[in-house]
């Protein structure tokens, strides 16, 4: 079947296999591979993805759903050369160490920060129950969310 | 020096590439016409082959082969190789695809390969194999009991191997002993969860006859040794690449039946093959971690002085023997149950078991954590026995302060460290005080807070070659180092150490930048990829920062020594008068007389003022092998309160102060305790993998395993204090493990000192609510 899916900004128009998922379509049709898959099971949150403003796991929805659908992945997301609030945040508090979690970590939070722009740690530990880290224990990560809520503020 | 980048913290220089989606993982490499390999994995966990049926599965469009353990075996593979072997070791062979009998649930039985991913997991479901089940065991224990089925022929009830090592005269001590206390402790089972799935890309080129292979892999180097061994391919026509790698914790450091079969797949076929686990298959195929069996005697004296442990351990090390497998439940556990204390007595005996699991290996601190659970628990046992306070106890026990070489009652000598001192720092940053206060008075209310400690050392940076060698290690563990001066002063830095989350792109530019005063930006750190670095031991064990630093500590000294012999020329003076401070070569006492790093670079690739004999090029490679290993130490608190009504524990605050001799980024270090202790916590908390009788894993997702979330955590009060290593040039001990090695034990202390006024003694781990409820209810 074919799809359309406008992905961080550019219309994309492909043939895919209804069973293919919206991660497999940004990963493997169109080679965006920032978007990572850590599990098949809906759990890990690393294939999250903005889908029409709102956080999913890519891994999660077929790219036939998506059909029709603005999608931003983390290839998107720094505009003009410029690093989002929250991709800078990561950078400056250490939010980060393999690196595999973040993409997904990072979009989370922009969908956080977009419900509540000024959140407690507590508000933020709990946005963040979809998404699994296994490095940083999730100190820095916290701390990386709060550094960019102050800086949109 | 005015520049000092080492002790500083700079930002991560390989961030900017995985916070923009742009990081490399095995997984985004896909080549021209690359082939999709898929496994077939036996769902019984113990069972006869009678026959397998292929031809549908070769018959479905877009598949390209099948290959099942025969078509391996008689293709030239061989089984996979121990990476470690003890005296009178019995080794199960591990064929790459399972030949007769299938030993665990998850045992690959085919493979496919197909033009697709999608094709080759449909072509999976086409292949019939017939099974003869077999009786299945999957204690650690009871699988050497009589009567347990037998796994391999090659091991006579199920024993792998059987470790002692003692220290002392620990039955003696036990009879001179006021008091003994004896306990049953289980460290379960864990999976390691990497969020990154293992995968492999083999790409093997029919007109040169190389193989090249993408690998998610800790320790290339290693691995092209290993499959070389395995495949007969040699290792000059074989270059393994580990790019980015999504963590490891251990579990990325062994050759795996995967990479393997991609490879052969690949050879046979003549196109790239890739594979990439599911989650699901992870918990299945990739190793796990831990899994003992331990009993324990302590013996004290009235006044709370420790003087013997004797241990036995059942260590469950799965189907087959990984790896590494027999290093960690024997070296890195029985000679480091001595622990920060000066007990004097100790004795150690484990049997290394087979049983139809997944095999067991490494996973974050490998052996350590297993060590201090064994000695925090007895220590704070002993204080429940005399009704004294577990700090007391741990103040009369610790080792005094040393800066260098501690012998030990069994084989370690330690390195230096000042435990009271950590020990005395962490209970000020608690407050330990005010808070057996606050728990006191808490009581009264009906709540229960506890504090745990846990004082540990553990042992890094592997190690003096020879004694690896007189340990069982079949590969030397020496690393390399080759530093790199291009002619315009830039540097590039090639590492056998490989970053997978440590950030050695950020510290070891630190290293070289610091001994050179350029900016670190200047240098480059190439990493992962035997094509390239000379050679490499590879990243587990904390040992980067002591092995693979220090190599490039002394590469780098090696190019300010050879920088020198240009210098002389361009400055006209004599070589011994020749200093370099700064990025300056200038002449003693006239620092007028000077040229830079950047011109010596330069000079050493055009020979302007250079005679022949002083050879040109500015590079130099050091192989390191450090004289001993080195131990961290520390002491960590952990604060709970445990729901009177439903058990279940919170972390209320978490205090870590450790001592990883020098700091070369404290911000990172900080972030490698962080993640360490959130492993550790979760061991004591939440996690654990369980089967079936029937040998079936019953916590095969992430949906039934319970990795820990943001909103399980707190956040943590990091301290630190710093004793210099004597080992190595940089005083560095290595800082991947210790979060992990301290705080289960710290945690599982904590609830017990929670329920001390109920009469709870011990509670096995995981420190579910169930299980503590029930423990409260007694």
């Amino acid at each position: 079947m074919k799809v359309t899916i406008t992905v961080n900004g550019v219309k994309q128009t492909r043939e895919a296999e209804p069973r293919l998922l919206l991660v497999h379509f940004l990963r493997d049709t169109l080679g965006l591979t920032g978007t990572n898959v850590g599990c098949d099971t809906s759990q890990c949150g690393a294939c999250t993805v903005l889908m029409d403003g709102m956080a999913v796991k890519s891994c999660t929805v077929l790219a036939a759903q998506a059909d029709g659908s603005e999608v931003m992945t983390i290839e998107g997301l720094a505009q003009n050369g410029q690093l989002h609030p929250v991709q800078q945040g990561f950078w400056e508090k250490h939010g980060l160490q393999c690196g595999f979690c973040t993409p997904g970590m990072i979009l989370t939070a922009v969908d956080l920060l977009q419900h509540n722009p000024n959140p407690t740690e507590a508000e933020i530990r709990h946005g963040l129950e979809g998404n699994m880290c296994r490095c940083t224990g999730y100190h820095n990560i916290v701390k990386a969310i709060l550094a960019a809520a102050a800086q949109m503020s | 020096m005015a520049t000092r980048v080492i002790g500083s913290t700079i930002k991560r220089r390989e961030d900017p590439r995985f916070i923009t989606g742009a990081g490399k993982y095995t997984d985004n490499f896909t080549l021209p016409g690359t082939a999709y390999l898929a496994i077939l994995r036996s769902p019984h966990a113990h069972a006869r082959i009678k026959g397998i049926d292929t031809s549908k599965a070769k018959a479905h469009p877009g598949v390209l082969a099948v290959f099942t353990g025969k078509d391996l075996k008689e293709g030239g593979v061989n089984p996979l190789p121990l990476g470690w072997v003890l005296p009178d070791i019995k080794i199960g062979p591990h064929h790459p695809l399972a030949v007769d009998v299938v030993h665990y649930a998850g045992d690959g039985v085919a493979a496919v390969v197909a033009t697709d991913r999608f094709t080759a997991r449909d072509a999976l479901d086409l292949i019939k194999v017939e099974y003869e089940p077999l009786p299945v065991v999957v204690d650690a224990e009871k699988t050497t009991q009589a009567g347990a089925p037998q796994l391999h022929p090659e091991a006579p009830d199920n024993i792998a191997y059987y470790f002692k090592i003692a220290g002392g005269d620990v039955d003696q001590a036990l009879k001179e002993a006021d008091g003994v206390v004896k306990q049953r402790l289980i460290n379960q089972r864990l999976i390691p969860n990497a969020i990154e799935p293992r995968a492999a890309l083999a790409h093997y080129e029919r007109g040169t006859g190389d193989l090249t292979l993408w690998n998610t892999n800790q320790n290339p180097h290693i691995i092209r040794l290993l499959l070389a061994l395995v495949l007969g391919q040699p290792e000059h026509k074989l270059r393994v690449i580990s790019p980015d790698v999504g963590g490891g914790f251990g579990s990325k450091i062994y050759l795996y039946a995967d990479e393997v079969i991609a490879c052969f797949a690949s050879k046979q076929l003549g196109v790239p093959v890739k594979w990439t686990e599911d989650r699901t298959e992870n918990y299945k195929a990739t190793i796990h971690g831990r899994d003992h069996i331990t009993d324990i005697e302590v013996g004290y004296k009235k006044d709370g002085m420790i003087i013997a442990l004797k241990v036995k351990t059942w260590a469950n090390q799965g189907a087959y023997l990984s790896t590494l497998a027999p290093l960690i439940p024997t070296f890195l556990y029985g000679p480091m149950l001595q622990g920060p204390y000066q007990l004097p007595n100790v004795s150690c005996e484990v049997w290394g078991t087979y049983t139809n699991t997944t095999p067991v290996d490494a996973y974050r601190g490998a052996g350590r954590p297993e060590a201090t659970y064994v000695v925090e628990r007895a220590v704070d046992l002993v204080a429940y026995e005399l009704k004294m306070d577990p700090a007391d106890v741990r103040r009369k026990n610790l080792i005094p302060p040393f800066k260098e070489n501690f012998k030990t009652c069994m084989a370690y000598t330690y390195d230096s460290g000042d435990y009271p001192g950590a020990f005395e720092k962490a209970l000020q940053m608690v407050g330990y005080a005010d808070l057996r206060r606050e728990q006191e008075a808490k009581r009264k209310e009906g709540k229960y807070i506890g504090i745990g400690l846990s004082s540990y050392v553990e042992i890094t940076g592997a190690a003096p070659a020879q004694v690896a060698a007189s340990l069982g290690a079949g590969v030397a563990l020496i690393e390399s180092a080759l530093v790199r001066v291009h002619p315009l002063g830039k540097v590039q830095v090639f590492t056998g150490s490989h970053s997978h989350g440590q950030g050695h792109e950020t510290t070891f530019a630190q290293i070289v930048a610091d001994q050179l005063g350029i900016p670190v930006d200047d240098v480059e750190i190439v990493h992962g990829d035997t094509g390239t670095v000379p050679w490499g031991a590879g990243t587990y064990g904390s040992r980067s920062g002591p092995v693979g630093g220090a190599a490039l500590h002394v590469a780098t000294q090696r190019v300010i020594e050879k920088g020198k012999k240009f210098a002389v020329h361009m400055l006209e003076a004599a070589e011994a008068d020749i200093v370099f401070e700064d990025s300056n070569f200038f002449v003693k006492g006239t620092p007028a007389k000077v040229v830079k790093f950047a011109d010596v670079a330069l000079e050493a690739y055009t020979a302007k003022k250079a005679p022949a004999e002083v050879e040109s090029g500015l590079e130099a490679t050091a192989f390191f092998n450090p004289g001993n290993f080195t131990f961290p130490c520390g002491t960590h608190i952990a604060v709970v309160e445990v729901d009177a009504d439903t058990g279940q524990v919170q972390l209320k605050r978490y205090v870590a102060v450790d001592d990883v001799g020098k700091v070369i980024n404290p911000m990172i270090v900080d972030g490698q305790v962080h993640g360490g202790i959130a492993q550790g916590v979760a061991q004591a908390l939440w996690e654990g993998a369980v089967y079936d009788e029937n040998g079936q894993l019953l916590t095969g997702s992430m949906m039934d395993y319970a990795v820990p979330k943001a909103d399980f955590l707190p956040s943590y009060e990091v301290g630190r204090i710093e004793t210099p290593s004597p080992v190595n040039p940089l005083g560095v001990k290595g800082a991947g493990e210790t979060g992990t090695v301290a705080s289960t034990a710290a945690v599982a202390n904590a609830v017990m000192d929670a329920l001390k006024p109920l009469g709870v003694r011990h509670i096995d781990m995981p420190l579910t609510p169930e299980k503590v409820w029930r423990a409260m209810q007694k």
